[in-house]
């Protein structure tokens, strides 16, 4: 029964980022226009669930590739760059006539596949780059990955100056990743599901997955002990580019266009850390899982969709939303009342 | 002794005397005026020089702000907003009459004040760390804005006294080069003769020991963070002042570049090193490396690459951090 009590106490964050996820989710689809008119119906309810999976799986990616970096203790502030130059790389590589003007054609189905493959290798390319930097250059995670943002970004808008749609863009597979199954289920939400299962959790529970929560909790502690610090920090980062370019790819089914947007960039960037941290995850690494970033993504993207249907005057959404962000970052504070002794403030 | 500003009196050899960042910074400054003036004889002009420090005062002032954070080993994300807050707070004093345009500027500061007093006391007293719980602020900060201008169109025009310390200048020499040298000898003062200076520098290195040596470390950092939060407020009002008015999201571009600037002058980003001639140095590389791409008509898409490579080229010369034994 104590096993229990364990499992418990190291999944507290991520339980209850989900607990406050399906509270206010619960809100939100009782009060949404669609539903509240005609009833829970199949289709009403399946609209509803599959716009906010469509929307939700965007920072969902995004916050899982913040997972890996804050897990090392670090902070990546270009993975909203990569998420923007993979939108790029991806409007122009998944399309259904890759190679068409170098000559050769590789049609409608292996045109797309290698174009995902290519956008992917981009990503983790870059998050690469970050990891080389980071872990070979000695450079401190914040301000290297400032400065690799803006080059990111320089390649981003060398790329496409201007905002713009590709007419060959594999449309049909963009909409294949934002059905519906079954009236009610989003394939992005399947999508997303298979991803943590296939790649979550075994790197979770392999070695280097371990030294990454070790390098986490104390760097000089894993190194004492012989883990494998450099590799699990690097290829965090790596993991990081890959899934920022994951979101990339799938922002680019949703708009089948490409464009350098240097404020959506920093959107993404800064609502990658609100969700990891509602998500459970400690800033000071060694705590907290991707599946908490997760729902601390859903449950941050909740928030605004809940002002909505609540019919919040327009002008006072964004201050809501920072004081509800606001109280949630100060509910881990809670844990002074613990303090005996002031040393213990200090960490 | 890893801190400078504890040398003791005996002379030490050149080698360690000279603060390698600022050197290597201050050369890097030369080289770029050198390739500008290559390309242009006009690169060193004084007025081309004089416009270049006045565009770098407005960075400098919130770099101030942001190097106090910083020495503590903490960072406040919420200055984009707090500039915005003083340039529209005193903006939208101007409109009350001939006693609001008295007050204008000091209700600008004092609303970046406020803004960090909440920001010091989060990290301070609930030990929130400073990179969320200042988005936060930051998210609020901006949703007060929104609210305050979105529903009618609010006064945003800078009052004259604005315009005069912002905008204007005497015998050639702008106003705002003035203000960031007073700000700048301020900051000087307080970090090498006050102790309040000296506690900023021991909570950076470590503050439990701190602590234990006396010193308040929690009314320091508060001071610190409300000491930012007003810097970057009358940099708002400055900018305001500049412009002629007030803008929302007018405060974006001076995040980074702020954060660039301090560590480029040599200071840890974990805290407890660092000298202000160092933030100098990186402002005015700074603001210069973004002129000369711009006058050598070099592409936007171009600007950034340069930009983020020399970045992490300088910090690869002297930012790293000792090897793990």
């Amino acid at each position: 029964m104590s096993e229990w009590r364990y499992w418990f106490n190291s999944q507290r964050g991520t339980l209850l980022a989900l607990a406050i996820f399906l509270l206010m989710f619960a809100i939100y689809i009782a009060n949404h226009p669609a539903i509240a008119n005609n009833g829970y119906t199949v289709q009403g309810v399946g609209n509803v669930l599959q716009t906010a999976a469509n929307k939700g799986i965007l920072l969902a990616l995004i916050a899982i590739a913040q997972t890996f970096v804050v897990l090392t203790a670090g902070i990546d502030l270009s993975v909203g760059m990569i998420f923007v130059l993979c939108n790029v790389v991806a409007s122009f590589v998944v399309v259904t006539n890759l190679g068409a003007p170098l000559g050769f054609n590789l049609g409608p189905v292996a045109g797309p596949a290698v174009g995902i493959v290519i956008v992917l290798l981009v990503g983790i390319a870059c998050g690469a780059l970050n990891g080389a930097i980071v872990i070979f250059g000695r450079l401190q995670p914040i301000v290297a990955t400032i400065a690799t943002s803006a080059v990111f970004f320089g390649i981003a808008l060398w790329m496409r100056p201007q905002p713009g749609a590709t007419p060959e863009f594999a449309k049909a597979l963009g909409k294949a990743m934002l059905t519906k199954y079954w009236g009610v289920l989003p394939a992005s939400m399947v999508f997303l599901v298979i991803v943590i299962v296939l790649l979550w959790i075994p790197y979770r529970r392999s070695v280097l997955g371990r030294a990454t929560y070790a390098v986490g909790s104390s760097e000089a502690a894993a190194y004492m002990s012989g883990m494998p610090i450099r590799s699990a920090k690097f290829l965090a980062y790596v993991w990081s580019g890959f899934f920022s370019g994951l979101g990339g790819l799938y922002i680019t089914f949703v708009t089948s266009s490409g464009q350098a947007d240097q404020a959506a960039a920093g959107t993404y960037t800064l609502n990658s850390i609100a969700a990891v941290v509602l998500g459970g995850v400690s800033l000071f690494g060694g705590r907290g899982s991707a599946v908490g970033a997760v729902f601390g993504a859903f449950a941050f993207l909740t928030i605004k969709d809940l002002m909505f249907v609540l019919n919040v005057d327009p002008l006072y959404q964004p201050l809501l939303q920072g004081i509800v962000l606001l109280i949630a970052v100060s509910i881990g504070s809670a844990r002074l009342f613990q303090v005996r002794n002031r040393l213990e403030l200090f960490g | 002794m890893t801190d400078q500003t504890t040398t003791a009196p005996v002379r030490l050899p050149l080698r360690q005397r000279l603060d390698v960042p600022v050197v290597t910074a201050f050369v890097c400054i030369i080289l770029l005026l050198v390739v500008g003036s290559i390309y242009s004889t006009n690169f060193l002009s004084p007025e081309y020089l004089l416009q270049q420090l006045k565009v770098g005062a407005f960075l400098g002032i919130i770099a101030t702000g942001m190097m106090l954070v910083i020495l503590l080993g903490q960072i406040d994300l919420s200055v984009p907003w707090t500039i915005t807050v003083g340039a529209m707070m005193a903006s939208a004093a101007t409109a009350y009459g001939p006693m609001g345009e008295v007050a204008a500027i000091p209700f600008g500061i004092l609303c970046g004040l406020l803004i960090g007093l909440l920001n010091g006391v989060a990290v301070a007293y609930l030990r929130i760390p400073s990179m969320i719980i200042t988005l936060a602020v930051n998210a609020v900060a901006q949703g007060l804005m929104v609210a305050y201008s979105g529903g009618f169109s609010p006064q945003d025009s800078a009052s004259s006294a604005m315009k005069f310390i912002g905008a204007q200048s005497t015998l050639g020499i702008p106003h705002a080069v003035i203000v960031w040298i007073v700000v700048g000898a301020f900051a000087v003062f307080l970090l090498t003769r006050t102790t309040f200076g000296r506690a900023v520098y021991g909570i950076g290195n470590k503050e439990s020991a701190a602590y234990l040596s006396g010193v308040p470390t929690q009314r320091v950092v508060v001071a610190a963070f409300a000491l930012c939060g007003a810097l970057a407020a009358f940099s708002g009002v400055l900018l305001a002042g500049y412009a002629g008015k007030a803008a929302q999201s007018m405060g974006d571009a001076y995040l980074l570049p702020a954060i660039a600037a301090v560590v480029l002058g040599g200071t840890s980003i974990l805290g407890g090193r660092g000298s202000y001639l160092g933030t100098i140095a990186g402002v005015i590389l700074i603001t210069l490396l973004q002129s000369i791409l711009s006058v050598m008509q070099i592409a936007e898409f171009g600007r950034q690459i340069i930009y983020g490579v020399i970045i992490v080229a300088m910090l690869l010369l002297y930012g790293r951090d000792k090897k793990l034994r």
